[in-house]
């Protein structure tokens, strides 16, 4: 009894300390999504290269597909451009882009400038569908699987190791599981 | 004359170095014409967190994102939601987080239940200390 009374400060501390330690590593800029694993929130917009159509959430069902929010003034999504172009060219994997808080001829110069990467582009000028879906800055990056249940959410440029560390298992896995139903 | 003069234009200028940065924070154009709908946005924005600069309110924030979060805000109060029914959209799209008062929910009930439990672990220490005094042998030659 004397011994733990002796070393009582020495854990409390220790608690402390591994508390901060875990604590001040992580970074409070990225927010943690309310929205993994739940449906895609609805949206009906525009589609940026054809105004008449409409873009909505249905997009998403039958396979498992990427939803990019970016923005032509925005410079992460500059930097993630290349790699959103090696995807949508040469990989399975749809992207569905997000024209975000974005005016349209700055938006289709861009593609225009830079390639597009994207089946469809929705466009979300006055961050109405932004907000639905919790986005707080450009670019965000939604895994999507074919049953339209977001899996996980990037915020920040997209890279080649976060592809390949969070994305391609997580795909890999919900294909996994589209095959065994 | 002339000195009076004088100092009562530094005086304005101090007051108006003091005061125009806190005009900027109010937007007229921004405002409800129903006092009590106007009371009640600037009660939700106060408490609500700018995910963009995150130690800033979004009532404080000149962030795009803020300006869109209040005009939703407006919106949504027009159309007669309540306090209750406008946070609750907020949490369900961002999280907690976005509230500076957070709800009691799983990821933080430690933090809010922790000063309750140092209560109980602080009395429980006394009430032990108590009884351990009440049971030492009375000290006869401290008379």
């Amino acid at each position: 009894m004397f011994k733990l009374k002796f070393f009582l400060p020495a854990i409390v501390f220790a608690v402390i300390v591994a508390l901060f330690i875990v604590g001040l590593q992580r970074d409070p800029t990225i927010v943690p999504s309310p929205f993994i694993g739940k449906p895609a929130p609805a949206f009906d917009l525009p589609e940026l290269m054809n105004p008449e159509q409409r873009v909505t959430e249905n997009i998403f069902q039958g396979q498992v597909s990427l939803f990019n929010v970016w923005a032509s003034w925005c410079p992460g999504c500059a930097s993630e451009h290349e790699l959103l172009m090696a995807i949508g060219t040469q990989s399975d994997v749809p992207i569905y882009g997000l024209n975000w808080k974005d005016e349209r001829p700055a938006a289709l110069k861009w593609l225009q400038n830079r390639g597009n990467p994207y089946k469809a582009v929705a466009v979300d000028r006055d961050n109405i569908t932004g907000i639905d879906w919790g986005v707080y800055g450009a670019p965000e990056t939604f895994l999507i699987n074919a049953d339209g249940i977001i899996l996980y959410k990037l915020v920040g440029p997209l890279t080649p190791a976060i592809w390949v560390e969070e994305f391609m298992p997580r795909i890999a896995e919900a294909r996994g599981e589209n095959i065994d139903k | 004359m002339k000195v009076l003069i004088h100092k009562l234009n530094v005086f304005c200028v101090l007051l108006a170095v003091i005061f125009v940065p806190l005009a900027w924070a109010i937007d007229p154009s921004e405002s409800l014409p129903d006092p009590e709908q106007q009371m009640l946005y600037e009660e939700i924005t106060k408490e609500v967190r700018c995910l963009v600069c995150q130690n800033q309110t979004i009532a404080d924030s000149t962030a795009p994102l803020a300006a869109d979060l209040r005009r939703e805000i407006r919106r949504k109060i027009v159309a007669g939601e309540s306090e209750t029914q406008i946070k609750d959209f907020l949490v369900d799209r961002y999280g907690g987080y976005i509230l500076y008062k957070p709800r009691f929910e799983a990821w933080n009930w430690l933090i809010w239940l922790a000063p309750l439990v140092l209560l109980l672990a602080g009395l429980a220490g006394i009430a032990r200390f108590a009884k351990n005094r009440a049971n030492m042998p009375i000290d006869r030659d401290a008379d």
